[in-house]
């Protein structure tokens, strides 16, 4: 796969130039995460390993905003956490900006995470309870050891103005602002070392749907002043459409589509897309009267032992004896629409 | 950043005042009457403690001042001091309960006194009225005196025993659970190990390790380092060893509830946020972890302190606490096993136990309103 996807691939200092002349921030390939499970009472063994990411390969362009969606437990946080370093992978690489970064250490790891920052899912347990807003936005810049005292506080006023707080509530305390806020807060603490990308974990899976709209712009919005590069984790698919150029879909640590957005949407080709696209409900009467479900049959399979050929296959309505076999590769279909799946082919 | 460029600095005067969550455990505490009621109390309780000099030198007998004591017995009259008086030696027995008990006295009790079998040595004018306020031993100690300066001694062994406590509970506790893996496996198995072992037991054997050591030291008349720490442990009364005693095992329940609570916050997202941003462990530890965990461990600490207490009042009575001669409430108490006078003297019983449970329940309130004020799960965070 990382074959058919690295073809045209110029080395420049700061990242690479893909073959549509658009600039490369991230480049997964083959990442894979297996978390051992150990037994023995003193002496611990590994008795097997859950392979929560098995292969994925991506690449993510400057200025864009890649959707990472598919069911709990699939692999999608962390395929994230992984990218940035907070888990270790266990095999393939991640090249930001053109640099391996799975190998680094210390202070270049230290120096990496300045240009990658993470936004959190929960915002009731991503900021420290114990830590005045001011501190927590101020807290990279601490940690970074950038500017005096007083350029801090500059900074942060500056940081609580651009996501849209007022500076004034700088020494109140988390547990003093609701959820949309909050995500405010962990937001203007990811944008403090002007990162380029940004990996947001289903930052507006748990606020209200009226504050998830006003996040959401808010995203949009720092996209367009700042430049950001998003990989954007979700599973609620109506809001990736809105927000993503591109989506990846994933299933069982795997993913098995990658597209642009309107392309995804309106010409799924793997069943299990297939099957997502499925459930989104469509805000017309008429239409929704129509929409027919896919459901898929079974459960998930345990990602500690995946299926063999195709992970899907077990619960594929369409799956046929390759697919039982045979790891389907990823190929360009379409134009920028790459599939896994032995029927598309 | 475009949007923010004319944001102005924060100006103290505009700027809106945060609830500090430490601030916000005082308001909640300070509404729990029982709490700050055991919180003067102990305040209180300290300041006898520590000023008992200056309470001993009102009243009669300071006890440690031996028989150089201007108040000190006569020696003649030690003699007539019987462990089981009879109390109608005393010239009127309506005022003078028992040789053990004066109470206040004025003019004319302080005459009946003088005469009478229990000579107590003749008090200054002004301090008649504080004359054995709650009477005095078979010896002629000051019940009031002993009772303050053992205040001294289930402090020390109380603040003592939580803090040392505290502190290797909670560094074993933060190394087990933040590192994880093998290390925590093994730290976790020697304190599995421990927890067998009986408490209560384990400090007599050690007390008893540290009595034979002495003893052998003394006889040899040998010196060096630990000639040198069983002066200083002479020199506090016995204490060096009791703290020892109480603090080689009394932490491991800590150790287990440290490494809890890190567990529960280093999964948290503010801590893998922490991470992401490049923080060290160190920073983690100190800045994200420690001020989250510390509430429940001050509160479980605060909550042992009756234990640590307790134990020294057991040893003390036993004869294998403080050294003898030191006051301390459980060797007090032990007068009436060794002297007597469970029935006719019960004031040499009922002092310190009254002082051990004020004491203790003082510490325990103190603990329920703290847990109150600083446990987060009471609150939105």
């Amino acid at each position: 796969m990382d074959k058919v996807m690295s073809d045209t691939r110029i080395e420049d200092g700061a990242g690479t130039v893909a073959e549509n002349g658009k600039r490369v921030i991230v480049e997964v390939t083959d990442l894979k995460k297996y978390f051992p499970i150990r037994s023995g009472i003193v002496f611990q063994r590994e008795v097997a390993a859950v392979k929560a990411v098995d292969g994925v390969s991506f690449r993510i362009f400057q200025g864009e905003t890649l959707g990472l969606v598919g069911e709990s437990g699939c692999g999608k946080s962390t395929t994230g956490r992984t990218i940035l370093q907070l888990y270790r992978a266990t095999a393939g690489s991640v090249k930001f900006e053109g640099q391996e970064i799975t190998e680094l250490k210390g202070e270049p790891l230290r120096k990496m995470r300045l240009r990658m920052q993470m936004v959190f899912q929960d915002p009731y347990a991503s900021l420290n309870p114990r830590m005045s807003v001011g501190r927590i936005v101020a807290e990279p810049l601490v940690i970074h050891n950038i500017g005096t005292k007083k350029e801090r506080q500059e900074r942060v006023a500056e940081l609580m103005d651009l996501v849209g707080l007022n500076p004034y509530f700088v020494s109140r305390y988390p547990h003093e602002f609701s959820g949309g806020q909050r995500q405010r807060i962990g937001l203007a603490r990811s944008l403090a070392l002007n990162p380029s990308f940004i990996v947001a974990d289903e930052p507006i899976s748990a606020l209200d749907v009226s504050i998830q709209a006003q996040v959401v712009n808010l995203l949009q919005q720092l996209q367009e002043d700042l430049g950001l590069t998003y990989l954007f984790i979700a599973h609620d698919l109506s809001m990736v459409r809105h927000l993503c150029d591109r989506v990846a879909v994933m299933y069982l640590g795997k993913i098995v589509e990658v597209a642009e957005s309107e392309e995804l949407y309106t010409n799924p080709l793997h069943p299990y897309t297939q099957a997502l696209l499925s459930a989104v409900p469509v805000p017309d009467p008429k239409v929704e009267e129509k929409r027919q479900r896919i459901i898929l049959k079974g459960d998930v399979p345990s990602p500690i032992n995946p299926p063999t050929g195709c992970n899907f296959n077990t619960r594929c309505p369409v799956s046929i004896d390759v697919c039982c076999n045979e790891d389907p590769q990823m190929v360009e279909v379409l134009p920028e629409h790459w599939v896994a799946c032995h029927r598309v082919m | 950043m475009a949007v923010a460029e004319g944001a102005e600095p924060i100006s103290l005067e505009e700027e809106q005042k945060g609830s500090n969550p430490w601030v916000d455990a005082w308001r909640l505490f300070r509404r729990n009457k029982a709490s700050l009621v055991a919180l003067v109390i102990i305040c209180a309780i300290f300041f006898i403690a520590i000023s008992a000099k200056f309470w001993t030198s009102v009243g009669l007998l300071d006890e440690r001042s031996g028989t150089g004591s201007r108040h000190s017995i006569n020696p003649a009259n030690q003699a007539r001091v019987d462990p089981y008086p009879d109390p109608g030696s005393c010239a009127r027995d309506d005022q003078v309960r028992s040789p053990y008990w004066c109470g206040w006295l004025d003019d004319d009790m302080l005459a009946t006194v003088k005469d009478s079998y229990c000579s107590y040595p003749e008090p200054d004018a002004d301090q008649q009225q504080w004359c054995y306020m709650l009477g005095a031993d078979s010896q002629g100690k000051d019940w009031l005196s002993q009772t303050v300066y053992g205040a001294q001694v289930s402090l020390a062994v109380g603040v003592v025993g939580s803090t040392m406590s505290l502190i290797v509970g909670l560094i074993y506790g933060l190394v087990s659970g933040f590192y994880g893996g093998r290390i925590d496996n093994i730290m976790m198995r020697i304190i599995d190990f421990m927890y067998g072992i009986p408490y209560l037991v384990m400090v007599i054997l050690f007390q008893v390790f540290f009595t034979e050591i002495a003893r052998e030291y003394q006889d040899s008349g040998r010196e060096g380092f630990v000639g040198f720490i069983l002066q200083i442990n002479k020199d506090m009364g016995g204490l060096l060893f009791l703290f020892v005693a109480l603090g080689l095992l009394s932490w491991i329940g800590m150790a287990r509830l440290a490494r809890g609570q890190v567990l529960a916050y280093r999964e948290k997202e503010f801590v893998e946020a922490a991470r992401a941003l490049g923080a060290s462990n160190r920073r983690i530890i100190f800045v994200h972890l420690l001020p989250n965990i510390i509430g429940p461990l001050i509160v479980a600490e605060t909550l042992a302190i009756p234990g640590y207490i307790f134990t020294e009042a057991f040893l003390s009575f036993i004869g294998l606490g403080v050294q003898p001669g030191t006051p301390s409430w459980g060797a007090m108490i032990s007068e009436v096993r060794t002297r007597g006078g469970f029935f006719s003297n019960r004031h040499i019983l009922l002092v310190p136990s009254i002082a051990l449970v004020i004491t203790t329940l003082a510490f325990n309130f103190l603990g329920d309103g703290l847990r109150d004020a600083l446990d987060p799960r009471l609150r939105g965070t």
